[in-house]
């Protein structure tokens, strides 16, 4: 599961393809234009490297970050089947971060850079992570309506133009949809259950309504970056796109359930056919990405502290003959 | 069928309390590889756990999840080695290495067990047990080769566990019946064939048991009596289930 990448609206825009061999970057944008994948060996702009390794990475980091509110969870479990069913999501998700770090190696960053970008603080994660699941009401909501919103980010983003993400991302999607009809049939039980179950469904999907509604990133702020990145398919669909997209589908189905969307002003205007909302708070998810969420501190303590204990592992598998193979792609 | 409850319990529960310890290591695992391969076999010995569970059940015990989430820690037949804490990579490798190897051995003779429905099972749950035992050979020579910390680590934790380990062939008060009945050859063969198949793999890994003379075996696990990990861990475990265990979750 995972959120938009973020790109940060008020980076200098017109750098981007500064010192660019022209001929080259007109082939390059060629080939993007005829649906072709570039390869890790292909040429490529050092912005497109740059953006690619940025979003891929931060998907990586999102993969396993996500790993650790849920993970709470799986050791409290009601039932064999939801323990079964929820250790094989989580792994999923770990098995993600595994993909995505090998597609984004191939672009020349090693896993242990980024993840000690990750653990320095250094690089971002999907903000929603930095959010507590409180009861298992909460572990239901996460799979069910983020890996929602990761789907429809992730679908999009299979139809960019850098060949190993894309592929990564074909597999990533198969599992998540999986992800997905386990998220909604844990909230289905929850929400026809008994009057506690109920009560704890409804609590957490308020809970959660903030950080979905953030989970897109802010309006996109139309500059020639976004334009160039969108050109290149690096950027596949703009967040409010895909905002829509999600409130789109689900909302009916969250209104169905006889669940409450906290949000007065949420409706479909069947004039445009866009749903109107209130705007969430951006001053909060800026403050969020930046570190100061409820669990920033947290995640990226318990994310160190297995960094650390597991340091002596992976000095034991070095020898002195190991040498760094970039995987394949 | 006082016997065959027994050694199905004193199974069911050592696998339901082992597949939990294994998948507190998700998210936390050394390299991502590793936290993968540890939910992996969380999985398999918690879907074993709940088969021997359902085995039960059809002898006229309650539902799986009603006597795998509402019993107290005194009514937990595993071995005090499986409720520990994961501590240390080390500890919970050696762990996976002397459960796992005394595991597939009770399964490779249950397979020709007088008790088909259990016969059955552990013919299924052989292949499965395979995976495991490779990967905890495969680890244990790798880090009792490496280096001089990892080395050092892995002793200590062989040390810390053995007496644990030795715990796992606790004998029930049935032993006599089950092995007459052609039901399971008994705990004292099964550690005779456990220890002649370890001792080579830590002799290759620069490994030492224990001196003989030392060895107190930790037992009382069978009969409930445990160590003061086992209540919270399954005070966390029952902790959704209880809000209301006739619900359906």
């Amino acid at each position: 599961m995972y959120g938009n990448a973020y790109i940060d609206p008020n980076e200098k825009p017109k750098s981007i393809i500064d010192g660019e061999d022209p001929i080259k970057l007109a082939e390059f944008e060629a080939r993007i234009a005829r649906g072709e994948k570039i390869e890790p060996k292909d040429w490529m702009p050092r912005e497109y490297r740059k953006q690619l390794i940025r979003m891929i990475e931060q998907h990586a980091h999102s993969e396993i970050i996500g790993a650790l509110p849920e993970g709470t969870w799986i050791t409290r479990a009601p039932g064999f089947k939801r323990k079964l069913a929820l250790m094989a999501k989580v792994q999923d998700e770990v098995g993600h971060a595994q993909l995505l770090y090998s597609a984004a190696e191939t672009l020349g960053k090693s896993r242990e850079a980024m993840i000690n970008d990750l653990i320095t603080g250094k690089s971002k994660y999907s903000n929603v992570f930095n959010y507590p699941a409180f009861t298992w009401a909460d572990a239901c909501i996460i799979a069910w309506l983020i890996d929602a919103g990761a789907i429809i980010n992730q679908v999009a983003n299979a139809k960019g133009s850098y060949g190993p993400y894309c592929r990564a991302l074909d597999r990533i999607c198969t599992e998540e949809s999986f992800h997905l009809k386990y998220g909604h049939d844990n909230v289905v039980t929850l929400a026809t259950g008994t009057p506690t179950q109920r009560k704890m469904v409804q609590e957490a999907l308020n809970r959660w309504w903030p950080p979905i509604m953030h989970f897109f990133g802010p309006s996109d702020k139309i500059s020639n970056h976004t334009e160039i990145l969108m050109r290149w398919k690096v950027k596949m669909a703009t967040n409010d796109d895909m905002r829509q997209q999600f409130l789109n589908m689900y909302v009916p189905k969250i209104w169905d359930l006889g669940l409450t969307v906290p949000d007065a002003n949420l409706k479909k205007n069947e004039e445009t056919g866009k749903w109107e909302y209130t705007e969430p708070d951006w001053d909060e998810f800026k403050r969020v990405i930046n570190g100061d969420g409820p669990c920033n501190a947290e995640r990226l303590a318990v994310r160190r502290m297995a960094e650390e204990r597991g340091r002596w592992v992976r000095e034991a598998l070095h020898t002195p003959k190991s040498t760094y193979v970039v995987p394949l792609a | 069928m006082n016997h065959i409850k027994e050694l199905l319990y004193k199974m069911a529960d050592d696998l339901l309390i082992l597949g939990h310890r294994n998948s507190e290591w998700t998210g936390l695992g050394p390299i991502l590889e590793e936290d993968i391969a540890f939910s992996s076999m969380a999985q398999d010995k918690i879907g074993q756990s709940q088969t021997l569970f359902q085995l039960l059940h059809d002898l006229g015990e309650q539902e799986p999840d009603t006597v795998a989430f509402t019993r107290n820690a005194n009514q937990f037949h595993n071995a005090i080695i499986t409720e520990l804490p994961n501590m240390d990579y080390a500890f919970s490798i050696m762990r996976h290495f002397l459960y796992d190897t005394a595991d597939q051995l009770r399964f490779d003779m249950l397979a020709n067990s007088s008790y088909e429905p259990l016969a059955k099972v552990a013919r299924k749950v052989k292949g499965e047990l395979k995976y495991h035992v490779f990967h905890a050979n495969t680890w244990v020579k790798k880090l009792g080769n490496a280096t001089e910390e990892s080395h050092a680590r892995m002793q200590t934790a062989l040390n810390e566990i053995w007496d644990d380990a030795l715990g796992l062939f606790e004998e029930s008060t049935f032993e006599e019946q089950l092995i007459k009945e052609g039901v399971f050859v008994g705990e004292v063969e099964l550690k005779n064939r456990w220890l002649a198949i370890i001792s080579p793999i830590l002799s290759d890994s620069m490994l030492t048991i224990p001196h003989e003379s030392t060895w107190k075996p930790n037992i009382g696990g069978r009969v409930g009596k445990h160590t003061e990990h086992l209540q919270p861990l399954l005070d966390e475990m029952s902790e959704v289930f209880k809000i209301d265990p006739t619900a359906e979750w």
